[in-house]
């Protein structure tokens, strides 16, 4: 599965790895020690008290002769699973805290929200020595102090990522199937949260590591006999002057612990993540990319030849090739998996590893976006380019805003970023852009968080989103999806305006082929991963050439469908990109197929409208009843 | 069979200044056996009013009655609503098999799951073998299939389709609203179908409801609305919606009248529709709440000031459609919901 390959390209990071094997040497050191090293590190030797380094006592010895590399290396397991004790206490506790408002319900969850929120003002080590205090001196109580300490912290955590999950559709669901709360939490909740809250954990944990040892150095930890790495540097911390070895050994160890911990959690935490616009691995097919034909000025977008792959090896976009010039909206039709999204992204630059972008030639605004010229232009450079020029719009403004973030702040941020405005001025703007993309009350919805927005004014909002700069590429996945019919006219409009005021393109990306013909100036269906025909807008409602053209357009209900019969479907479903046909994808749901469909994929041929079939049907314009029964 | 009456239901969100009333003084009548489509631009409180049956919001004021029995929600045991989410890539659990998201939901009382899983998998046209694939496996027209199958496991009395298939493609769109329609007649399931396309409600709806601002605006046999629609909302709505051979809707233009008083008016009420502000929930307009934005109101025609001012939905039911507007076309006639038969309304 995707996840299993991410958990193991994460380990194939150089970061990653070191971090693993450092954590893996740690946790077997801690679980192996004591029953090797025992004997050595509690043997009295009083022949050599309080001795410097020699080679028989590596690190020199203590008060009564001890060992004390033999004892650096057993107090590791007293240090860790105390540490990773304290680490699971404060989990727990952060769990039963975050996830007590699905729990209680809405006002006791209120209220545990507001402790939390107050717990988590206080800093963890004034809470830790608070607590220390409280439950008293020894190994015990410091687990105690150090657990609860970390648990205002876990409980936020725990809330914010309960509060993602709760909110999707599937816990409503199961509420309305008459599923308790205890099981939703157990069955729909927690297994969903689980991944993120181990990884910071293990993040929390080198920590713990390090406070654990800061109680043990002021003696409020673990208690002779028994000793861990906090106790050690303690106990030399006197004769730090005389053998400084002593005194150092054990912090060491207390770092280094830590820090695999620390890093291996961030490693996972990076890899597992969903960090934003980070350039993909760029690859060229054809080494030379250096454009050839003369430069178009009108150009904003070119795209020749794109291809984006998955290891698997699939390959979902084939060959995608078109061009946008200025003020042009052009729309991309098909359906769900032909590719859609895939183009969007690549030209976008946000397709990650280990996804595969290659074309012969990406370039935005004469710039390459891929390839040896641009490798050579620095990756900043080109995302400082793509930061102001380029916006894009998404199909669920849901999911594209932080939840947790007020709109008018999350629009900003972009522009502070980028155009280095101030707060102030950054804010000013996001007010004026809320304005310009006709959000009511500007002023006051920008200090809104996004689910105080209904959809269409979320996606208004992100429109307005994107013109925080000056783009010149609009691009715009599935923008009015689930949008009602006025709502979708003011968001279409709303492009429209933007068009024609600013001389913006538009990529706009639809299953619905009726929003495209209403707005754009040239429309390419897509499916299976290739453009299957290219035509004006103008042409789509009579002139359609491609049998899936046709199909789609038909399937479409309207207000003059008949009542009476079954919806018109294309039959069979969207190939599945791991395994394209040979010859033209769309051959097992055409009923106009001939022969030489099965032996070769058509080429996009034609020039002002471009058509991809064996056999293209009427060119002579049908009346849209044919194009109906042409259905089966 | 079982018919589901909105009483004068209200649900508020928030308090205070941020105070915000969804769904404002709604009565509303699923007959038994029959589909009632709610149409209604974003915000107008459909969800709200969805999410209100089922227990998902809680209501200010009002009640939900089932064959004239206020709904209670408990956990555990039947229950007798059922709900069908918009979107089929959050509604079911990425980290459940869909077998046992959809056995999560037969009644402990019911029928063996397993047996029920498979029927119902075939029930909505999906393979039975199906059921140890995760959603992630799934396309989207597949997974709205295990969301139907996982409503009608709780084996509801009425059923509540929330923009079932605005997150599908046109092609899949199709095979679910067939699917809807052949369950629903052969099951005889009522009905709530919520979408913001009319052509897809038409399809499918018996009855069609229009919202606006929190409020019904028209309500009538679906022939009837969408033939001869009486509220201006309801036009503007009609003149929205996709047409066979339409290319660009964009903007509409007046037409060129020879006396220029009316010309003028033309012009002044396609612009009103034009710049019409979006609606904002938290400042209802007073009088009808449609008048910042009605090409009949009082921003064109200077003799409707009392549109300002005067509530046109209390006294609707007096005039057909119950359309809330005090300048509808049709005579003042009431409907009767239920007395319309299937055949009469087609
Ligand atoms: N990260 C990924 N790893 C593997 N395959 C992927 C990945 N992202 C997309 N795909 C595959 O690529 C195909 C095309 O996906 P894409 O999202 O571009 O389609 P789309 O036309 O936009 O569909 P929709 O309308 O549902 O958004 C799909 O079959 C999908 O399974
Ligand atoms: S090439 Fe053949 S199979 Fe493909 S669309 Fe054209 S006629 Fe149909
Ligand atoms: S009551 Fe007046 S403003 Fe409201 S819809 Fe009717 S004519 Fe328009
Ligand atoms: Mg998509």
């Amino acid at each position: 599965m995707a996840r299993r390959a991410r958990w193991i390209a994460v380990l194939r990071t150089p970061v990653g790895a070191g971090a693993g094997v450092l954590l893996l040497a740690v946790l077997l050191l801690a679980l192996f020690a004591p029953l090797l090293w025992s004997d050595q590190a509690s043997a009295i030797d009083t022949e050599h008290l309080l001795e410097g380094t020699s080679s028989q006592h590596w690190l020199g010895t203590d008060s009564l002769g001890r060992d004390i590399f033999y004892r650096v290396l057993v107090a590791s397991r007293t240090s860790i699973m105390l540490a990773l004790l304290a680490t699971a206490l404060g989990v727990l506790a952060g769990l039963v805290l975050g996830t007590a408002p699905v729990l209680l319900g809405r006002r006791a969850g209120r209220l545990t929200t507001a402790l939390v929120n107050i717990a988590v003002a206080f800093p963890g080590l004034l809470l830790a020595l608070f607590f220390a205090v409280i439950f008293g001196v020894g190994a015990k109580g410091a687990v105690l102090a150090i657990g609860l300490a970390g648990a205002p912290a876990f409980a936020r955590l725990t809330q914010t990522l309960v509060a993602g999950i709760a909110e999707r559709d599937f816990v409503a669901a199961a509420r309305i199937a008459g599923v308790g709360r205890f099981r939703i939490l157990l069955r729909h909740i927690l297994p969903n949260i689980a991944e993120p809250l181990v990884v910071n954990a293990t993040i929390g944990a080198g920590g713990v590591l390090l406070a654990f040892a800061g109680l043990s150095f002021l003696g409020l930890g673990v208690q002779p006999p028994a000793y861990d790495w906090g106790r050690l540097m303690g106990e030399s911390l006197n004769g730090i002057y005389v053998h400084p070895a002593a005194a150092l050994a054990p912090g060491v160890a207390v770092v280094i612990a830590g820090l695999a911990f620390n890093l291996f959690g961030e490693a996972v935490a990076k890899g597992l993540g969903v960090p934003a616009l980070v350039g993909p691995r760029l690859r060229t097919r054809t080494p030379e990319t250096v454009p050839a034909a003369p430069v178009d000025d009108e150009a904003v977008l070119v795209v020749k030849d794109l291809r984006v792959s998955f290891p698997g090896p699939i390959t979902p976009v084939r060959g995608v090739s078109f061009t946008i010039h200025k003020g042009e909206i052009v729309g991309v039709v098909g359906e769900s998996g032909s590719g859609k999204s895939l183009t969007a992204l690549a030209v976008a630059q946000l397709i990650e590893p280990p996804g595969q972008v290659e074309a012969a030639e990406l370039s935005f605004l004469g710039a390459p976006l891929l390839g040896r010229l641009a490798d050579r232009g620095s990756a900043a450079t080109r995302r400082r380019l793509l930061g102001t020029s380029f916006a894009m719009v998404f199909q669920d403004p849901m999911t594209s805003f932080n939840p947790t973030k007020r709109i008018g702040v999350q629009l900003a941020e972009g522009a502070r970023e980028h155009q280095g405005l101030s707060r102030r001025q950054a804010m000013a703007r996001a007010v004026d852009r809320l304005r310009a993309v006709r959000v009511p009350a500007a002023g006051r919805r920008a200090r809104q968080y996004p689910h105080e927005f209904s959809g269409g004014m979320r996606q208004r909002a992100m429109i307005g989103m994107g013109l925080m700069g000056a783009p010149a590429l609009i691009v715009a996945d599935e923008p009015t999806t689930a949008l009602d019919v006025t709502v979708q006219r003011q968001v279409l409009r709303l492009l429209e305006t933007i068009r024609e005021t600013d001389d913006v393109a538009v990529l706009l990306i639809s299953h619905d082929i009726t929003v495209v013909a209403q707005v754009c100036d040239r429309v390419l269906v897509m499916y299976a991963g290739r453009i299957v025909e290219d035509l004006p807008a103008s042409d789509l409602a009579t002139g359609a050439r491609h049998p899936y053209t046709r199909a789609l357009l038909a399937a479409v209900p309207d207000l003059d469908t008949p009542l009476d019969e079954p919806l018109a479907v294309i039959p069979g479903r969207p190939v599945d990109p791991s395994a394209f046909p040979t010859g033209c994808a769309y051959r097992v749901r055409c009923e106009f197929v001939v022969e030489s469909c099965s032996a070769k994929d058509p080429e996009l041929v034609g020039a002002d409208h471009r058509v991809a079939c064996w056999n293209p049907q009427g060119r002579t314009v049908l009346g849209i009843e044919s194009i109906r029964t042409g259905q089966r | 069979m079982s018919e589901l009456r909105f009483d004068q239901v209200t649900v508020r969100y928030g308090a205070g200044r941020r105070a915000l009333t969804a769904v404002d003084g709604v009565d509303l009548t699923v007959p038994s056996g029959q589909v009632v489509g709610l149409v209604g631009e974003s915000g107008s409180g459909k969800s709200t009013l969805a999410r209100a049956a089922v227990g998902l919001a809680e209501l200010s004021s009002g009640q939900i009655l089932l064959d004239g029995v206020p709904l209670r929600h408990r956990t555990g045991g039947r229950r007798p609503l059922q709900m069908v989410f918009q979107d089929p890539y959050s509604s079911l659990d990425p980290r459940m098999t869909i077998g046992d998201s959809i056995a999560e939901a037969v009644p402990r009382s019911g029928p063996p799951r397993r047996e029920e899983v498979t029927r119902l998998l075939e029930l909505v046209g999906l393979d039975a073998d199906r059921a140890q694939a995760y959603p992630g496996a799934l396309s989207g027209g597949q997974r709205q299939r295990v969301a139907i199958a996982r409503a009608l496991a709780g084996q509801p009395d009425v059923v509540i389709a929330d923009e079932i298939t605005s997150a599908l493609d046109v092609s899949i769109q199709g095979t679910v609203l067939n699917l809807v329609r052949s369950l629903q007649r052969e099951l005889r399931l009522s009905m709530l179908f919520i979408s913001h396309n009319l052509a897809v409600v038409r399809y499918v709806s018996d009855y069609i409801a229009v919202m606006y601002l929190g409020r019904i605006v028209e309500f009538g046999p679906a022939a009837d609305v969408l033939g001869d629609p009486q509220h201006p909302y309801t036009k503007e709505l009609l003149a929205a919606a996709p047409r066979r051979g339409a290319t660009s809707l964009l903007d509409p233009v007046a037409p060129r009248l020879s006396d220029p008083a009316a010309q003028a008016v033309a012009e002044r009420a396609v612009q009103v529709v034009a710049e019409a502000e979006p609606a904002d929930p938290h400042h209802p307009p007073a009088g009808c709440r449609f008048h910042p934005r009605c090409p009949i109101g009082p921003l064109v025609l200077s003799d409707r000031e009392h549109c300002l001012t005067i509530d046109p939905t209390t006294d609707a039911d007096r005039r057909r459609h119950r359309a809330a507007c005090h300048h509808v076309a049709g005579a003042l006639q009431p409907v009767t919901t239920g007395s319309v038969s299937k055949e009469d309304s087609l």
